[in-house]
């Protein structure tokens, strides 16, 4: 306790006297240097979810972790900053062609020592800059030595330092069952990155990587989950193995990979239970010097968004993969959501009467979400709905007025315009799409 | 035209409450107690604030909403400190005791509506100020944040807050409403400052204020927050969408130039 600042009000007295950690401050232009390169390095992973963990303060311990996810900040690319992303280390042995940190790249490398690492996660946390840690690192002579090393930083932060808040840890492709183990004991949420959909093409840009490596730790965190929920079935004081799950993430347009292969990965992945989140990595062409990778000019930002929209769709809408792509449309749409593609192609179930249709039907309505069709659910009780009142409970009718009858006179539905009609009336033509400079002449393009 | 007068405090609306049914006199009009009589109004009634009949009004709603967290609606509207709230809360409390069933979720209905709406408001910005205070460690070990949200929305912030930095001590200030609340290690108690120093006209530290080391965290945190954000996908409408600009002013990782511009 220094000098008088003004801050304490007068009159207030402290009782418990609180504890504090013991602070170094090494923290130096070498760290500041260190932070950089890492946190350079790790930011091409896109998860940053801190939710999934609810936990209380405990006494002598530091912090919580709240059950919904909070965002502290967003960088100037718009995504959320909710844990501390570093890697321990930037360098690698491996050369994997997607990667910034691959060893043919000359770029700083650099590496935190456990005590920096810890010291810069507790007191970022004091702070409320950030949720909790998430760590990942480059490989390091084995996968097992490297996961040994960033299963002594989370144990650290756990055990000596009492941290009581969010740990997200990358395990390490290849490392062996006990490390997992010991890490799914310390950290909330574990993942292991499949990159690549399809194992041909991990392998020929990832030459030290297969499935196996990847899915084998996959199986090591799904074996602690079950175990661990049965454990606390019989014990209630049994440990928790990873109580947020295990998370993933693919790239996306690195290969010429369709929609329908990694939907169809996804849905696989997500029937089982520790799977919480799959995310998708619109691919950065970086290494623009490895011909292998296409070189995109920009990432494919829409593909990645309708990705999402999928994904949505089978974790809250009841949907099933096979309804998303088939065979005929193995691609998502890009100028159209994937819900309202699947009701273009099935105009049989509609339309839809928002006074009597069950939760289900209305989650298939094209423009009514979760919270919309709960909130008709809500509203219907008190009286027969119209698009005023559709309107006035917050539904947005641009799509969904094609879709659905309400207690009014009948508007024209997609049975009566048809599909296509539907879709011309929604998807604008781009209007920088026509150069108007150039006279069209009615040759048809061979 | 029917008038009430009283404390404009949220005990002294359910006692108005309270009055009316007993007196089945239901006011046009809700005033202040110096607020000027409004044109064609009767004689006013005045409600002297009874923290009896506030409680009694307050279970009568428990009982009569099925799910409590509804009528958090209630406290938020009032939080929010929009001049027509009381009028718009005690039109709301009439519809629910009067309807025989359970009121509360019919959105039909514009009071209903408005409510919910202003609670969404309200949520928001309290989970606003959860993700985007910044504590600055000041020299006598006091973790310090001040800013200015739209909405009184401090107390809301509190269970979050207490369970998380329980073992440190720390200062929230509202400069906008000029308090704040000081958590001593037990409890937060709300704080007011006769003559408020700089630092809580601002929400900035000077170097002395400081303590040691507080300047290179606030320096890691910057480089970081430059550092993490993907320049091939650089997106100024969505952070700015994410970050409302009325919060930089009080960021610590927005470069100074940017904090002033958007107050």
């Amino acid at each position: 306790m220094g000098k008088y600042t003004g801050f304490r009000p007068i009159g207030v007295s402290f009782g418990r006297k609180a504890v504090f950690l013991p602070e170094i401050y090494a923290m130096n232009a070498n760290v500041l240097e260190k932070l950089k390169i890492l946190a350079e390095s790790a930011k091409f992973d896109v998860s940053c979810a801190s939710s999934g963990t609810s936990r209380g303060h405990q006494k002598g311990a530091i912090g919580s972790a709240a059950g919904w996810g909070i965002c502290h900040s967003f960088a100037a690319d718009g995504r959320c900053i909710a844990l501390l992303k570093i890697m321990l280390t930037n360098s690698c042995m491996y050369d994997c062609a997607y990667c910034i940190n691959r060893r043919s790249n000359d770029i700083p490398r650099a590496t935190f020592a456990v005590s920096e690492l810890v010291e810069l996660t507790i007191e970022f946390y004091r702070r409320n800059y950030i949720e909790g840690l998430f760590l990942s690192s480059g490989v390091v002579r084995n996968p097992d030595y490297t996961m040994e090393r960033m299963v002594r930083v989370v144990k650290d932060l756990r055990t000596l330092h009492r941290f009581n808040g969010y740990i997200h840890m990358k395990s390490i492709p290849g490392a062996s069952e006990a490390l997992v183990h010991e890490a799914g004991l310390y950290a909330d949420r574990l993942s292991v990155n499949i990159e690549i959909p399809n194992e041909a093409s991990l392998q020929a840009l990832a030459p030290e990587k297969n499935f196996q490596s990847v899915f084998t730790p996959m199986r090591y965190i799904q074996q602690g989950v079950v175990q661990s929920a049965e454990e606390r079935r019989h014990f209630r004081s049994a440990p928790r193995f990873a109580p947020a799950g295990q998370s993933t993430q693919m790239i996306i347009g690195a290969t010429p990979d369709n929609d329908q292969s990694i939907l169809r990965l996804s849905s696989a992945l997500y029937r089982r239970q520790s799977m919480k989140r799959v995310y998708y990595s619109g691919y950065i062409h970086i290494n623009t010097y490895d011909t292998r990778l296409p070189a995109l000019k920009q990432a494919p930002l829409v593909r990645e968004n309708r990705l999402y929209q999928a994904d949505w769709l089978l974790r809250f809408y009841q949907f099933r993969v096979e309804e998303i792509v088939d065979d005929s449309h193995p691609n998502l749409e890009l100028d159209i959501d994937p819900k309202l593609s699947w009701a273009l192609r099935h105009p049989e179930n509609f339309p839809v009467d928002v006074n009597r249709a069950d939760y289900e039907q209305l989650l298939r309505v094209p423009g009514i979400g979760v919270k919309s069709a709960k909130a008709i659910l809500l509203a219907r009780r008190y009286g027969r709905l119209g698009t005023y009142q559709l309107k006035r409970i917050g539904v947005v009718l641009k799509k969904a007025q094609y879709f659905i009858t309400t207690c009014e006179l009948p508007t024209p539905t997609i049975q009566e315009i048809t599909p296509e009609g539907v879709r011309r009336l929604l998807v604008k033509p781009n209007p920088r799409a026509a150069d108007e400079r150039q006279l069209s002449l009615f040759f048809d393009e061979p | 035209m029917r008038v009430f007068r009283y404390d404009k405090t949220f005990e002294g609306l359910l006692t108005a409450v309270f009055y009316a049914y007993t007196r089945r006199q239901f006011p046009d009009v809700l005033i202040g107690e110096n607020d000027p009589l409004p044109l064609f109004a009767d004689e006013p009634f005045t409600v002297c604030t009874d923290t009896a009949h506030a409680e009694r009004v307050w279970k009568g709603l428990e009982r009569k909403v099925r799910q409590r967290e509804l009528l958090s609606a209630l406290t938020a509207a009032w939080l929010s400190e929009l001049p027509d709230a009381d009028t718009l809360i005690f039109r709301y409390i009439r519809k629910i005791f009067d309807y025989p069933g359970d009121f509360a979720y019919n959105l039909g209905d514009a009071d209903v509506l408005r409510l919910n709406q202003i609670w969404r408001k309200v949520n928001r910005e309290s989970s606003y100020v959860i993700q985007f205070l910044r504590f600055q460690k000041t020299a006598d070990g006091i973790y310090f944040a001040a800013l200015a949200p739209l909405y009184d929305v401090l107390p809301l912030t509190l269970p979050h807050l207490t369970d998380r930095f329980a073992d440190q001590l720390w200062l929230l200030y509202d400069i906008k409403r000029g308090y704040g609340y000081f958590y001593d290690g037990k409890k937060p108690e709300e704080v007011r400052f006769a003559d408020p120093p700089e630092a809580l006209r601002t929400g900035k530290l000077s170097a002395e204020q400081m303590a040691e080391g507080e300047k290179d965290f606030q320096q890691l945190w910057q480089t970081y927050f430059q550092a993490t954000a993907i320049r091939e996908r650089l997106n100024p409408r969505l952070q700015r969408q994410n970050l409302p600009a009325r919060f930089w002013p009080y960021l610590v990782e927005v470069p100074s130039s940017n904090r002033t511009a958007s107050r």
